[in-house]
C-alpha cells in the first residue's frame, strides 16, 4: 500500500462513517455537525485527485455557507426527533428495496465501457486544475455556465419577492438623512429678554 | 475564435435579447411609481414582440449561411452553436414564435386581473419574461445540459409566480405541493439523464443518438437494461411536466390554487414547450429507443384519457374542470408522439399548438368575469352569461367547442389528425378508445355551455357586477382568439401544412 | 557528535523525515505567533491606554513587559465551568473549532521569497475557504453553552460573517484578476518593481472593503456586536473560563494577525520593500534592511494591527441594522462596480499593475 493509498483509505474511512453518523446520530445538531465532516473529509479526498478548485468551493460554499444557515435553523427550531423516527423499522425493508435498487444502478453505470477507470491522469507539476476549469467553462460550457447564473438571478428574485413586505408603523432610519442634517435643521436659537421681572414671574 | 463567438451570438440573439430586456424591465420598475407601472407593462410586451420579430427574422437565415457548424447539405437546415449545445432549426422558431405571441396575448389579457389583485408589478413580469426565457431555451436546446436548465428556469420562475399572491393561503399551498412534486420530477428526469449520459459518455443529443444506434436497441427483441433505466426515469420525469396520468396529481391544485393569470401561463406556454422538450429528448435523442417509449406513451395516453375526462365530469369548478381537460389533453399529445411518425409528429405540434390558444381563451373568460375580490371560477358563475354578455357566451362556447372536438372548431381537427396517426401506426384500439372517452369528455363541456345559455343568472351576480368594466383590448382579443379557432377549423390547411413541413424539415 | 546525528538523521525513511520535518516548520510558525498574540493584547491595552491618556498595564515586570504572562498563567490555572445543561462535548469542542482554522490559514502564508509551509497553487481560495470555518466555532459555542445571551450571540455572529464573507470573497477576485494567480507568493512576485507597483493604487476600493470586511470577519470593534458588553454581557464566551476562553481570546487576536498579513501580502506587497529598486538597496552595510525581506512583511502586519487597535479606541459599535446596511448595501456594490471597471481595464489592456 502507498502512501497516497494509505491517506485515501484514511480520509474514506472518515467520510463513510461521518456519513453514518448524520444518519444514525439523535441530535439534530450532532448529525449538522457529521454532516460538516463529510464535506470537509471529501474534500480533501478531491484535493487528491487534483482537482483543488472543486474541494476548495466544496468547503467554502457547502461548509462556510450552507451549513451555517442549516445550523441556524436546526437551532432555532426546537425539533422533536422522536416521531420521525417511528416508522423506522416498518419502512426498513421498503429503504433497504431502494438502496439496492439505486447501489446495482449505480454499479450497471459504472461497468459501461465509457468510465475508463484504467487510466489514471497524471498532470504535470505546474497543472492548474482551477485555470483548467475556467477554460473550460468559459469557452465551451459558457452558454450552460451562464444560463445557470440567470436561475441564480430568478432564485433571488423570486425570494425577494416572496418574502419582502412593508410592514406599516414601523419606524425606519435614513441614514443618508440623518448625516445631511445641519445645524439649523436641530437648533433654534432663541433670543430671550433677561429681564428678572419675567423670573418672578414664572415662579 | 472571435468569430465563432460572434456567430453564436448572433444565432442565439433572441434569447440574448429577451434575457437583456427582463433585466431591464426588473430595473426599470423600481424607478417607476404605482401610476405609472403600466410602462413596465408596454416594456414586457415590447420585450415579447421584438423577440419574436427577431426570431422570425432570422428564420432560414442560416441556410444561406456557410460557416463550419452550419450543416447546409440538401435539405438539412439546422444551426448550432455554443459547442453544440444549442440548435436554431424551423421547430424551435416555429414553437419560439408561438410561445412569444401566447405570451404577448396573455399579458393583455392579464393586465386587469393583475391591477385587481394588487400584482402588477415589475416582479410579475420580469418572471414571466424568464420562464419564457427558460422555455425557449428548452426548445432549442441540442443537449440535456440545456433541456435541464431551461426546465429549472421555467420551474422556479413558474413556483413564484404562483405563490406571489403571499397571503392567499390557497396559492401558497398550490405553490408548495408544485415545488415538491415538480423537484421530485426534475429529481427523476436529472436521474434519467445521468444514467444515459453514464452510459453513452455524451451530454449532446446527436451523440446519444449514435450510441443509441451502435446500442442495438433498433433491433426488434434486444434488451439494453441500463438505456431502459435511464429512458424510464426520464419518461417519468417528462410525464410529470407534461401532466399526464399517473403524474399529474399536481395539476388540479395548482390550476384551482395559483391567481388565474398564473393558470393561464401554467396552462398554454408550458405545454408548447413541453412538446419540444419531449420531441428533442425522445424523437432526436433516444429516438432509436421509439418501441420501447412506444408502450410507456400509450399506458400513459390510456390512463390520461380515462382520468382526465373522466374525473372532469364531477368538478364544479371551473378550474379544476380545465385541468382535468388538460389531464385529458396531454393524454392526446402523447398519443401524438408515440405514433412515432413524422405525420404524428406534425399533427402533435398541430395539437399542441391550437391546445394553447383554446386554453388561453378559456382561462380569459374566467378572468374577464372574475373582478376585484371575486374569482369567477366556479361553473355556476357561468349562469345567465348569454344574457349577461352574449358575446363573450358565444366565444366561450366556441372556445368549450374546440376543447371538446366538435366542428367546426379547430379541436375537432386537431383531435382527427393525431387519431389518423394512431391508426396509421396500426394501433386501431387505441384510435377507438380516444374517441369514445372524448365523446364521454364532450359531456362536461356541454354542460357548461348548457349552463352559460339555459340558466338564469342569480340576481346577486347581476348586481354585483354592474360598475364592473372589462377591458376593449381583452375583449377585441377575446374575439380574434376565438374567431381564430373557428377560422381555423374551417382552414387547418395553412397552420397543418406549415407544422407537417417544420418537422419534415427537423426530422431531416 | 554533528555527524553522527547527521547519518542517524539521513537513515531515517524519508516519510519519517517529511513528517518532522514539516512538523518543526509548524511550530516555527505557532510558536512565535502564539507570542505575537500574547504581545497584541499587551500591545492593545497599552494603546488604547495612551489614546485614552492613561498608562495601560505597567504592574508586571519592566513597564508591564510580563503583563501576558501572567495573564497566562492566571487562565491556565482558572478552572473550566462546564453549565450543567450543556452540551459537554460540543461545549468543549467549540473552542478549538475556533482556533484551528485561524492556525491552519498560516500554512499557506508565505514570509518572504519561498519561506512557506505549504505553497499551494489555489492559496487565495485555500485562505477563504477556512477563514469561513471560523465562524462554526463561535456558532457551537453559542448553541452548547445553553445560554441566552450566547445563543443572540451566535445568530449575529452567524449573520455578519456570512455576509461580510461575500463583499471578502469579490475583493479577492479582483486581486486574483489583478494578478491572473492564485497562489500568494505569485500575487506578492506580481506587485514587484516598486512600491507603485503594489495593488493597493489600482484596487484601492478593494482594499478598504477587505479590510473592513476583515475587521469586520474577527468580529473587532467596531464590529463587536457578538460580544456586545453592554447587551450580551460577552456573548458566545459568557460560559468560558479559565484555558476554554483564552482558546477564544487566542483564535481572535491569531484571525486579527492573519487579516492583516494577508492584507499586507495581497495589497502592499508583502515581503518587497517600498524601497525596491532604489538607491538606498545598494548601500553597503545598512543596504539589507532596505531590500525586500520578512521585516518588510512584519511591519506591514503590525501597521494594519495598529489600525486594528486605532478602531476599537475611536470608534462606537454600531448598531446590528447598521452592520448589515453596510455590507449588503455598501461593500457589496462598492467591489461588482469596482470589479466591473477592472474588467474594462483589462479587456482594454489598460493594466497598471503589469
Amino acid at each position: 500500500m502507498t502512501f497516497e493509498q494509505i491517506i485515501f483509505y484514511f480520509f474514506s474511512t472518515i467520510l463513510i462513517s461521518g456519513a453514518l453518523g448524520v444518519v444514525l446520530v439523535r441530535n439534530p445538531v450532532y448529525a449538522a455537525l457529521f454532516l460538516i465532516l463529510s464535506f470537509f473529509t471529501s474534500s480533501a479526498i478531491w484535493l487528491m485527485l487534483e482537482a483543488e478548485f472543486l474541494g476548495i468551493t466544496l468547503v467554502l460554499v457547502y461548509v462556510g455557507a450552507v451549513m451555517v444557515l442549516f445550523l441556524f435553523v436546526i437551532m432555532m427550531l426546537d425539533i422533536n426527533m422522536d416521531p420521525l423516527r417511528e416508522g423506522f423499522v416498518k419502512m426498513m425493508p421498503l429503504a433497504a428495496l431502494v438502496a439496492i435498487i439505486i447501489a446495482a444502478e449505480i454499479v450497471l453505470v459504472m461497468a459501461s465501457p465509457s468510465f475508463n477507470f484504467d487510466q489514471s491522469v497524471v498532470h504535470a507539476a505546474d497543472y492548474s486544475n482551477t485555470k483548467a476549469i475556467g477554460n473550460i467553462l468559459y469557452t465551451e460550457y459558457v452558454y450552460p455556465f451562464e444560463i445557470a447564473a440567470v436561475i441564480l438571478v430568478v432564485a433571488i428574485i423570486a425570494a425577494i419577492a416572496l418574502t419582502l413586505r412593508r410592514r406599516k408603523g414601523v419606524k425606519h432610519q435614513n441614514p443618508s438623512k440623518q448625516i445631511r442634517t445641519k445645524r439649523n435643521d436641530r437648533v433654534r436659537l432663541v433670543k430671550m429678554p433677561s429681564s428678572s421681572t419675567q423670573n418672578r414671574a414664572g415662579e | 475564435m472571435t468569430e465563432t463567438i460572434m456567430s453564436d451570438i448572433s444565432r442565439a440573439l433572441p434569447e440574448i435579447f429577451l434575457l437583456v430586456a427582463a433585466f431591464s424591465v426588473l430595473l426599470l420598475d423600481l424607478f417607476l411609481s404605482k401610476s405609472m407601472k403600466i410602462v413596465t407593462f408596454l416594456l414586457a410586451q415590447l420585450s415579447l414582440l421584438t423577440t419574436a420579430w427577431l426570431v422570425y427574422n432570422r428564420m432560414g437565415v442560416e441556410s444561406i449561411a456557410t460557416s463550419a457548424t452550419v450543416n447546409n447539405v440538401e435539405s438539412v437546415q439546422y444551426a448550432l452553436a455554443f459547442s453544440n449545445m444549442y440548435i436554431k432549426d424551423a421547430l424551435s422558431d416555429l414553437l419560439k414564435i408561438a410561445m412569444l405571441l401566447i405570451g404577448s396575448a396573455g399579458f393583455i389579457y392579464t393586465r386587469q386581473y393583475l391591477r385587481d389583485r394588487n400584482m402588477f408589478s415589475g416582479e410579475y413580469y420580469a418572471l414571466v419574461l424568464f420562464a419564457i426565457l427558460g422555455m425557449m431555451i428548452m426548445v432549442s436546446a441540442n443537449s440535456m445540459l440545456l433541456i435541464y436548465l431551461g426546465l429549472e428556469l421555467l420551474s422556479l420562475s413558474m413556483y413564484a409566480l404562483v405563490a406571489l399572491q403571499r397571503n392567499n393561503g390557497r396559492a401558497s399551498e398550490a405553490a408548495m405541493k408544485y415545488f415538491v412534486l415538480g423537484a421530485i420530477a426534475s429529481g427523476m428526469l436529472l436521474y434519467g439523464m445521468s444514467i444515459i449520459y453514464g452510459l453513452s459518455g455524451h451530454l449532446d443529443l446527436t451523440g446519444i443518438a449514435e450510441y443509441v444506434k451502435s446500442s442495438g436497441m433498433t433491433k426488434a427483441g434486444s434488451f439494453d437494461l441500463g438505456l431502459l433505466l435511464g429512458l424510464s426515469f426520464i419518461l417519468v420525469g417528462l410525464g410529470f411536466k407534461l401532466g399526464v396520468a399517473p403524474f399529474h396529481m399536481w395539476i388540479p391544485d395548482v390550476y384551482d390554487g395559483a391567481p388565474t393569470a398564473v393558470t393561464q401561463l401554467i396552462g398554454t406556454i408550458p405545454k408548447l414547450a413541453a412538446f419540444g422538450m419531449v420531441f428533442r429528448l425522445l424523437v432526436e435523442g433516444l429516438g432509436d429507443m421509439q418501441t420501447s417509449w412506444q408502450q410507456i406513451l400509450i399506458l400513459l395516453a390510456v390512463l390520461s384519457l380515462a382520468i382526465g375526462n373522466i374525473i372532469a365530469i364531477a368538478q364544479t369548478n371551473l378550474k379544476r374542470m380545465l385541468a382535468y381537460s388538460t389531464i385529458a389533453h396531454m393524454g392526446f399529445v402523447a398519443m401524438g408522439i408515440l405514433a412515432g411518425s413524422n405525420m404524428g409528429y406534425s399533427a402533435t405540434l398541430f395539437y399542441t399548438i391550437v391546445y394553447a390558444l383554446t386554453a388561453l381563451g378559456g382561462f380569459a373568460v374566467i378572468m374577464m368575469l372574475s373582478r376585484k375580490g371575486y374569482e369567477a371560477d366556479q361553473l355556476s358563475d357561468l349562469k345567465g352569461l348569454s344574457q349577461r354578455h352574449p358575446w363573450m357566451a358565444f366565444m366561450m362556447m366556441i372556445i368549450l367547442f374546440s376543447m371538446a372536438g366538435v366542428p367546426p372548431t379547430v379541436g375537432f381537427y386537431a383531435k382527427m389528425m393525431v387519431i389518423q396517426s394512431v391508426v396509421d401506426a396500426n394501433l386501431a384500439w387505441l384510435a377507438v378508445y380516444a374517441v369514445i372517452l372524448s365523446v364521454v369528455g364532450a359531456y362536461y363541456y356541454l354542460r357548461a355551455i348548457k349552463i352559460m345559455y339555459f340558466d338564469k343568472a342569480d340576481t346577486e351576480t347581476t348586481q354585483a357586477e354592474t360598475g364592473h368594466k372589462i377591458g376593449l383590448d381583452s375583449h377585441i382579443l377575446l374575439s380574434a382568439n376565438g374567431l381564430s379557432l373557428l377560422a381555423l377549423g374551417i382552414m387547418p390547411g395553412a397552420l397543418m401544412a406549415t407544422c407537417v413541413a417544420v418537422i419534415n424539415v427537423t426530422m431531416k | 557528535m554533528i555527524e553522527s546525528l547527521i547519518s542517524f538523521w539521513a537513515s531515517l525513511p524519508i516519510a519519517l523525515t517529511t513528517v518532522i520535518v514539516i512538523l518543526l516548520k509548524i511550530v516555527a510558525i505557532i510558536l512565535p505567533l502564539i507570542l505575537a498574540v500574547a504581545y497584541t493584547t499587551y500591545a492593545e491595552r497599552k494603546v488604547i491606554g495612551y489614546m485614552q491618556i492613561r498608562m495601560g498595564p505597567n504592574r508586571v515586570g519592566p513597564k508591564g513587559w510580563l503583563q501576558p504572562i501572567a495573564d497566562v498563567v492566571k487562565l491556565m490555572f482558572k478552572e473550566v465551568i462546564i453549565p450543567e445543561k450543556s452540551s459537554r462535548f460540543v461545549f468543549l469542542f467549540a473552542p478549538i473549532m475556533v482556533l484551528a482554522p485561524a492556525l491552519v490559514a498560516w500554512s499557506v502564508i508565505p514570509f518572504a521569497d519561498g519561506m512557506v509551509l505549504a505553497d499551494v497553487n489555489a492559496g487565495l481560495l485555500f485562505v477563504l475557504a477556512i477563514t469561513s470555518l471560523d465562524v462554526f466555532g463561535v456558532i457551537l459555542a453559542g448553541w452548547a453553552s445553553n445560554s441566552k445571551y450566547a445563543m443572540l450571540s451566535a445568530m449575529r455572529v452567524g449573520a455578519q460573517v456570512v455576509s461580510y464573507e461575500i463583499a471578502m470573497g469579490f475583493a479577492l477576485v479582483g486581486v486574483l484578476m489583478a494578478s491572473n494567480s492564485l497562489n500568494l507568493s505569485d500575487i506578492v512576485n506580481a506587485q514587484a518593481g516598486g512600491i507603485d507597483n503594489w495593488f493597493i493604487w489600482p484596487l484601492f476600493g478593494l482594499f478598504l472593503v477587505y479590510f473592513i470586511s476583515g475587521v469586520a470577519e474577527t468580529n473587532r470593534a467596531p464590529f463587536d456586536v457578538a460580544e456586545g458588553e453592554s447587551e450580551i454581557v460577552a456573548g458566545f464566551h459568557v460560559e468560558y473560563a479559565g484555558m476554554a476562553f483564552a482558546l477564544f481570546f487566542l483564535a481572535e487576536y491569531a484571525s486579527m494577525i492573519l487579516i492583516s498579513a494577508l492584507t499586507s501580502l495581497m495589497f502592499l506587497g508583502g515581503w518587497l520593500s517600498p524601497f525596491e529598486g532604489t538607491f538606498l538597496v545598494n548601500i553597503p552595510a545598512i543596504g539589507a534592511l532596505f531590500d525586500s525581506g520578512i521585516h518588510w512583511f512584519l511591519i506591514k502586519i503590525m501597521i494594519f494591527l495598529f489600525f486594528y487597535l486605532w478602531f476599537r479606541a475611536t470608534f462606537p459599535r454600531y448598531r446590528y441594522d447598521q452592520i448589515m446596511r453596510l455590507g449588503w448595501k455598501i461593500l457589496i456594490p462598492v467591489t461588482i462596480v469596482w470589479l466591473f471597471g477592472e474588467m474594462v481595464a483589462i479587456g482594454l489592456g489598460w493594466t497598471p499593475w503589469a
